[in-house]
């Protein structure tokens, strides 16, 4: 064998690599269209305009938080709070707005509330050591638990809510015909994009999934970015909260259940490791934007909801199974 | 056990990894196989063992033509293979290791663990060794695992053992013992593929040698014929000229000052100093605390007491980013565990440490950061096809190169390098040697801890020698410090005036 010979394997074999890497982060955008085509054939009204911005809004709640997991994930970690954060902080938000505080403050202090949530689990992660899907499952009971004990089971509504202009145009509003909440969503993307591809913390966050005692030793602080990462997920979901509470004119103790199966689902779809290190945010919105229109076509081409949830439960299936394949 | 491969040719694709080799390796003989990385013999021994077939050529066992059909099919066959990486369950017993899918049941199908232990303490005894069987493995050192990994071969009566890089994790003293236990199973009939890039333990173990390159046998013979000179041409085909460069000392002022350190069941009482454009070797037994001094120096570990001086200025350093700040790098002996991050690119990790950098206003400016890797890549030759395929892809010389980029990338001007050669071919070694003299030309400290005593001799202008956390003695490498002088140290003893 001569040098060049094996060379120009190596060559090779590093192009098929790479045309196979940019093929694979299509995988969910083929998908996604795969998925509209068969729902547009078996119901055309799902293309209209109308139809599709309800799509968007309906997507932006799991978008959100989505985002903010997807930092979660890349470390490796995950975080099942999501929901309890989401009910703890828009029930605060809402008594706040009830009782006078002005709308934009209440909501305001409500996601700095679900920041300082979020870092708590980041404590109890880094500093406490405790594995990141115990310490959330934990406080994800305790976060819920304190929801039920603030509202006394009852939901939050009051005409000063549904008198404020700023309330009702979060979640039900429309800015330029495209609703709010879709806007929100994209311009917290575009933040969190920056933030994950262009900045030193999103080198620091993957770095802390791919390996993250080598992540240490370069000199990364892992304990602070870490801790950082569970806030920007506190942040996310809190200000889901608000649209939700928007849009249902009303804070509910119970809101967010199981909102964080639908967000890991939403990160694992977009092709991003539970292992860490591996995965992109542009991946999750699609993620959020599949789960989105199969909830979508499915209520238009009259599934019923029993069936919806084992649809989605197989969608998921496949698309690990695809991914694993690619790997081998 | 007498085994002859002859003519074995094996290609991947295109891709022509062994071209008509010869291996012979005769009953009760010791066989060092050597060659870079890439030379092709981890696929010799693939074939041998069967985990791969060959695309012709014959193996004859005592003149007996055979195929194995796998590493089980070998086994039977007694020829037993122990890697470098062991399989062992860390979390198991040592019995249960040294059963495991091979347990003895009794008519019931319960585990029999009473004839289990009397077979693996006769297996201990014929070895001269003993551990309690009861003792969960991973608390063992690496050295007793590999004992171990050697008890499971002789239970499945192997009358061949192939060992892949046996001394890489082990220290000298544990060297010793497996080499006593290498010329026991000799002398008792057991032959011997040792696989190691370490000339000097090769010359001493082994009876016969073979060298390949690129797919060639190039050299089969006595070892009493060669000399660690002709070993390493032969390995790398041309004439590297003396295996170390020469040094030219120029040491400076006084950068680093360590002055008691105390960690404790680590070290005790630790002082020592370095200066500019010095090298300062740090020798002893593994486990005398030398890394845990340098993982304590660059805050990746607590230490109970002791100062840090940095130009005679003290300074606080509690993490590994405190250390970066005051312009300490550090190559970690693990450069696959702490390290590098092998499935990300080069070039994602040579930035690791230097993220900062490479900012302009807020974001990371992209072309700044292929010029400053490009650059890095360019001036420690690291043989890579794009600096964005993936680290751990390369081979050890040049994933180690990346480490060191990392480094000198940071800027750093002290810099600790924790057994900057393990697992690095002849070639790359050299050109290591060589990058470590440049930088020391340029002003750079550099403290070097190695267990290969060559090495610390050739390249040290001090050395300091630990003993179970005690600083034995720092000397001055001239000419007459010999390594029994540094080995006497290192195992408590005092050096001879």
């Amino acid at each position: 064998m001569t040098n060049t010979d094996r060379e120009q394997k190596v060559v090779k074999e590093v192009k098929d690599k790479k045309v196979l890497q940019k093929l694979s982060g299509l995988g969910p955008v083929l998908a996604l269209i795969v998925l509209a085509l068969i729902t547009t054939v078996m119901n055309p009204s799902f293309l209209d305009p109308n139809n599709l911005l309800n799509l968007l809004r309906q997507v932006s709640i799991n978008g959100l938080i989505a985002f903010g997991m997807t930092f979660v994930i890349l470390t490796g970690g995950i975080d099942l709070s999501v929901g309890a954060i989401l009910a703890l902080t828009s029930a605060l938000s809402a008594m706040m707005i009830t009782s006078g505080v002005p709308t934009l403050i209440a909501m305001l202090i409500g996601i700095i509330f679900g920041g300082l949530l979020g870092g708590l689990n980041g404590l109890l992660i880094t500093k406490g050591g405790a594995a990141p899907f115990i310490a959330s499952l934990a406080t994800m009971t305790i976060f819920r638990g304190a929801t039920y004990v603030f509202t006394d089971g009852n939901p939050i509504t009051s005409k000063v809510m549904n008198d404020s202009f700023i309330f009702q145009f979060i979640g039900r509003g429309y800015f330029f015909g495209i609703p709010v909440p879709v806007i929100i969503m994209l311009i917290s993307f575009l933040i969190l994009y920056m933030l994950l591809h262009k900045m030193t913390f999103g080198r620091k966050t993957y770095a802390l999934g791919g390996n993250e005692k080598a992540a240490f030793v370069s000199g990364i602080k892992v304990n602070l970015t870490k801790t950082w990462i569970y806030v920007i997920s506190g942040i996310m979901s809190s200000a889901a909260g608000m649209i939700l509470i928007s849009r249902l004119s009303s804070a509910q103790p119970d809101a967010g259940t199981g909102f964080e199966m639908d967000a890991i689902a939403a990160v694992v779809l977009g092709g991003t490791s539970l292992a860490g290190g591996r995965g992109r945010i542009f991946g999750t919105l699609i993620g959020a934007l599949i789960i989105g229109t199969l909830n979508n076509g499915m209520n238009l081409i009259g599934i019923s909801s029993f069936y919806q949830q084992i649809v989605k439960g197989i969608v998921i299936i496949i698309a690990v199974l695809i991914d694993r394949r690619k790997k081998v | 056990m007498k085994i002859d491969m002859i003519g074995i040719s094996k290609s991947f694709g295109n891709n022509h990894v062994l071209r008509d080799v010869d291996f012979h390796l005769g009953s009760a003989e010791v066989h060092a196989l050597m060659g870079e990385n890439g030379a092709g013999k981890s696929t010799l021994m693939n074939i041998l063992t069967g985990l791969i077939n060959s695309d012709s050529g014959t193996i004859l066992v005592d003149d007996q033509e055979v195929h194995f059909n796998g590493p089980k099919d070998a086994e039977e066959h007694g020829i037993s293979f122990i890697h470098q990486e062991m399989n062992n369950f860390g979390e198991m017993t040592v019995l249960e290791n040294m059963f495991l899918n091979n347990e003895v049941k009794n008519k019931w199908g319960i585990v029999d663990e009473k004839t289990m232990r009397t077979a693996a303490l006769k297996i201990f005894k014929t070895l001269h060794i003993n551990y309690d069987l009861n003792e969960i493995i991973g608390n063992l050192s690496i050295g007793a695992q590999q004992m171990i990994e050697i008890s499971k071969a002789m239970m499945s009566d192997a009358k061949v053992i192939i060992m892949d890089e046996p001394t890489a994790a082990l220290t000298n003293s544990e060297i010793t013992s497996l080499f006593t236990t290498v010329n026991n199973l000799k002398a008792q009939g057991v032959s011997f593929i040792y696989i190691s890039h370490r000339v000097e333990e090769n010359m001493k173990i082994a009876d016969k040698i073979t060298i390949m390159r690129d797919g060639h046998t190039v050299d089969e013979s006595l070892i009493s014929d060669n000399s660690v000179e002709k070993i390493v041409t032969n390995m790398v085909g041309r004439d590297i000229g003396d295996f170390y460069p020469e040094r030219h000392v120029h040491a400076g002022k006084k950068v680093l000052s360590v002055s008691h350190f105390e960690s404790e069941g680590k070290f005790h009482d630790i002082n020592f100093t370095v200066e500019a454009g010095e090298i300062l070797g740090f020798s002893g037994l593994m486990g005398s605390g030398r890394t845990e001094v340098m993982r304590a120096i660059f805050g990746v570990d607590h230490r109970n007491a002791g100062d840090l001086l940095i130009n005679d200025k003290k300074v606080k350093i509690t993490s590994p980013s405190d250390a970066i700040q005051h312009g300490i790098g550090f190559v970690t002996e693990n450069r696959k565990d702490e390290g590098l991050i092998l499935d990300f690119s080069v070039s994602e990790n040579i930035i690791m440490p230097s993220l900062k950098d490479l900012v302009k206003k807020y974001f990371i400016d992209e072309k700044v950061k292929d010029d400053f890797v490009n650059l890095l890549v360019k001036r420690l030759t690291i043989k890579t096809e794009g600096t964005d395929i993936n680290a751990g892809s390369l081979s050890g010389g040049n994933q180690q190169k990346v480490v060191l980029a990392k480094w000198i990338g940071a800027g750093s001007n002290i810099l600790i390098l924790d057994e900057p050669t393990r697992g690095v071919d002849v070639g790359a070694k050299r050109e290591i040697y060589d990058l470590i003299n440049e930088l020391t030309d340029r002003g750079v400290a550099i403290i070097m801890v190695s267990s290969d005593l060559p090495e610390i001799l050739a390249m040290s202008d001090r050395i300091a020698v630990m003993y179970e956390g005690q600083m034995m003695a720092i000397v001055d490498n001239s000419h007459h410090v010999t390594e029994s002088d540094i080995m006497t140290l290192a195992t408590g003893g005092k050096m001879n005036d």
